[in-house]
């Protein structure tokens, strides 16, 4: 891994200061020397990093702005929603909405089955994506460039297109009749979570592709040297793997088994294909997807069904939802921010 | 043959062995990714054209009955959506990938400098990496309930934003004309574009982090400027990633779950259940996808300059 490290610039004793007074009458001195070129530059150094500043923090706030609003919103009262005279601090404090939110998207279960699908895809998907990255990296073997253009291939088809092929293939798994030849019937894996784990071990998982390359990137910048010893130490070459190389890998492995975690845990599509409504699996981001459809059927049920949410209220609910889905990524990125951003710009990407 | 031939001879073929060995154990890191290539991406592509051209009867298993392009005919002549959706989508991408390219590429510039709070900027433009994925970002949008309420709402709702008065005054005067529209269409966007360039802002950065700063110092001390530099160094350094986000950009462009063509080919399947012309669908889009792929970096990697 090659790395521009910073050069640490030796700091020098820190010089005496002068009165404020003689360096005033120092600085007009050199200004005076050099034509106010001096005075000119300062001057554009200083609109330049004043500018810099506004246009950085402004997009900075741009950004955080929705998740900003959405806390404000959550806490408020539903009085507090029709009165325009409050803007962003609420003037009735309250966590109504937070137990509403966890009502609709049936809490505790919804999360740990979440928990439960992210983690063990990431597993499944860090495990098949290192093998096959290192199998990448290091082995000379004939079609080479041609697996390689399929990983490229897989990162490119949509998942989309396979949507219905994979539902077919999954309502009746069978693996060449041999299922049939031993149960009689073939399975029925929807509503399981067993796609999950076997595509994501096939590295056809979501963005399977994209971490395959990442991890080639990164086991082709170690020095082969590391290998060659062990080989002449007589080490076989998945001990090699195992022993010499992982350790070392430890950091790109960990940022690809947090983002492999966390696009499972927001993703919608996967989990609606292969969860039929009737199996009563059900993951955080798809109680999101219906979440005011059930609030308006809930008041209906204890107000008759006269009765109709405000859009107020709609949508206080699920801003309150988003956020309770995305607190847990929030903790992971605020404590692992260094994982996901640094790994990335270090593997040394090439086109 | 001589025992001194044979000596010599074993050498070679004992390196033809080890590279048999390193050929075998390579396909056998590789494998879960062939069984899996072949069993998940292969056959079912294969099975999706199959439908594409099929009518698909969903009873005890499914049943497929020959009916040759009529779906294809279906989607470009009657369907009322589908092509006008399609060309929406790409329209957008026209305008969508280089604006993407561009802002990550200037904020890429400015996180590469020093100034206080590096960490926590970088941090922050990050974020929608992870949280605008998957279905956060379409959400206040895409529901149907509260997609309705907000139409209400925006009726009655007497406020102005800023970008709007601007683009009245600008498009009343002589000048008003297709470009500014563009350009404030792209200015409006300007959140949607900012939440979509996190990885490409990285992948920017990594690569301005790997040009020697001694190559700047060249530079100025030869009497270049820095607008020159920018020019002569940063840009050619730079041109092999630009490829790679242009790439990354369409593609993540092009499978991102929240546009309004995906929601219909979802649709069609989970509700209609005519995975035939589901198939039909997505096999139009896929086509596109890669000529447009195809296209792009053919043109981009004849400019492209490889610095090793």
């Amino acid at each position: 891994m090659i790395k521009v490290k910073k050069q640490k610039e030796t700091k020098a004793p820190k010089p005496v200061k002068q009165p404020l007074k003689k360096r005033w009458a120092d600085f007009w001195e050199r200004n005076r020397k050099s034509e106010n070129y001096l005075l000119k530059k300062k001057i554009a150094g200083f609109f330049y990093r004043l500018c810099r500043g506004i246009l950085i923090f402004g997009l900075c706030f741009l950004i955080l702005q929705p998740l900003l609003t959405k806390i404000s919103l959550s806490f408020m009262e539903e009085q507090d929603l029709y009165d325009s005279t409050v803007i962003s601090i609420p003037r009735h404090f309250s966590v109504s909405s937070y137990q509403l939110a966890w009502k609709m998207l049936k809490g505790l279960k919804a999360f740990g089955i979440s928990l439960l699908i992210s983690l063990l895809v990431a597993i499944a998907q860090v495990i098949s994506c290192t093998l096959v990255g290192y199998g990448f990296a290091r082995f000379k073997f004939p079609l080479k460039n041609f697996w390689f253009a399929c990983v490229i291939l897989v990162i490119i088809v949509p998942p989309q297109t396979l949507f219905a092929p994979l539902y077919i293939w999954f309502s009746k798994f069978d693996i060449f009749g041999i299922i049939k030849l031993i149960k009689g019937e073939s399975l029925t894996l929807l509503g399981s979570l067993w796609p999950y784990v076997i595509m994501c071990l096939g590295c056809a998982g979501y963005k399977s592709g994209l971490y395959i390359y990442l991890l080639r990137q990164h086991f082709r910048n170690e020095p082969k040297e590391l290998e060659e010893a062990a080989y002449v130490d007589g080490c076989s070459r998945m001990r090699t793997f195992v022993q010499i190389l992982l350790p070392g890998a430890t950091p790109i492995l960990t940022s690809c088994f947090l983002f492999s975690f966390v696009w499972q845990w927001t993703d919608v599509t996967y989990s609606r294909i292969f969860f039929t409504i009737s199996s009563g699996w059900y993951t955080v981001t798809n109680g999101l997807k219906g979440l005011v459809e059930n609030l308006d059927a809930y008041f209906k049920t204890i107000y008759g069904q006269s009765f109709k949410i405000t859009s107020a209220l709609g949508n206080q609910v699920l801003s309150t939802g988003m956020l309770m889905a995305i607190i847990p990524l929030l903790c992971i990125y605020v404590f692992a921010q260094k994982n996901f951003v640094e790994s990335l710009s270090s593997t040394g990407i090439k086109g | 043959m001589s025992a001194a031939a044979k000596s010599v001879d074993s050498k070679p073929k004992k390196r033809k062995d080890l590279a048999r060995g390193n050929a075998i154990a390579g396909y056998l890191f590789i494998s879960p990714f062939i069984i899996g290539f072949l069993v998940f991406l292969v056959y079912p592509l294969a099975q999706s054209l199959y439908m594409s051209f099929c009518q698909t009867d969903l009873g005890d298993g499914i049943t497929y009955t020959w009916k040759g392009l009529e779906h294809y005919r279906y989607l470009f002549l009657s369907d009322p959506d589908y092509t006008k959706l399609l060309l929406q989508e790409l329209q957008k991408m026209a305008i969508y990938v280089p604006s993407i390219l561009v802002f990550s590429f200037f904020m890429a510039i400015l996180l590469n400098q020093e100034f206080k709070g590096r960490t926590f900027v970088r941090a922050v433009y990050f974020l929608p990496v992870i949280l605008a994925s998957g279905v956060m970002i379409g959400l206040e949008t895409n529901n149907s309930l509260l997609a309705g309420m907000q139409d209400v709402i925006a009726k009655d709702n007497t406020a102005t934003s800023i970008t709007q008065t601007l683009k009245d005054i600008l498009l009343t005067g002589e000048n008003g004309n297709k470009f500014f529209e563009t350009i404030i269409d792209i200015v409006d966007q300007v959140y949607d574009i900012a939440i979509a360039s996190g990885i490409q802002i990285i992948i920017f950065l990594s690569g301005l982090q790997t040009i020697s700063p001694s190559m700047y110092e060249a530079a100025t001390i030869e009497g270049c400027t820095a607008w020159e530099s920018f020019w002569k160094i940063t840009f050619p350094m730079i041109s092999s990633l630009i490829l790679v986000n242009v790439v990354y950009s369409v593609v993540d462009f092009f499978t991102r779950s929240d546009s309004a063509l995906m929601e219909k080919v979802s649709d069609t399947m989970m509700v209609d259940f005519n995975f035939g012309r589901t198939a039909a669908m997505s096999w139009i889009y896929f086509v596109i996808i890669i000529a447009i792929l195809g296209i792009v970096s053919l043109v981009i990697s004849k400019r492209v300059y490889y610095y090793d």
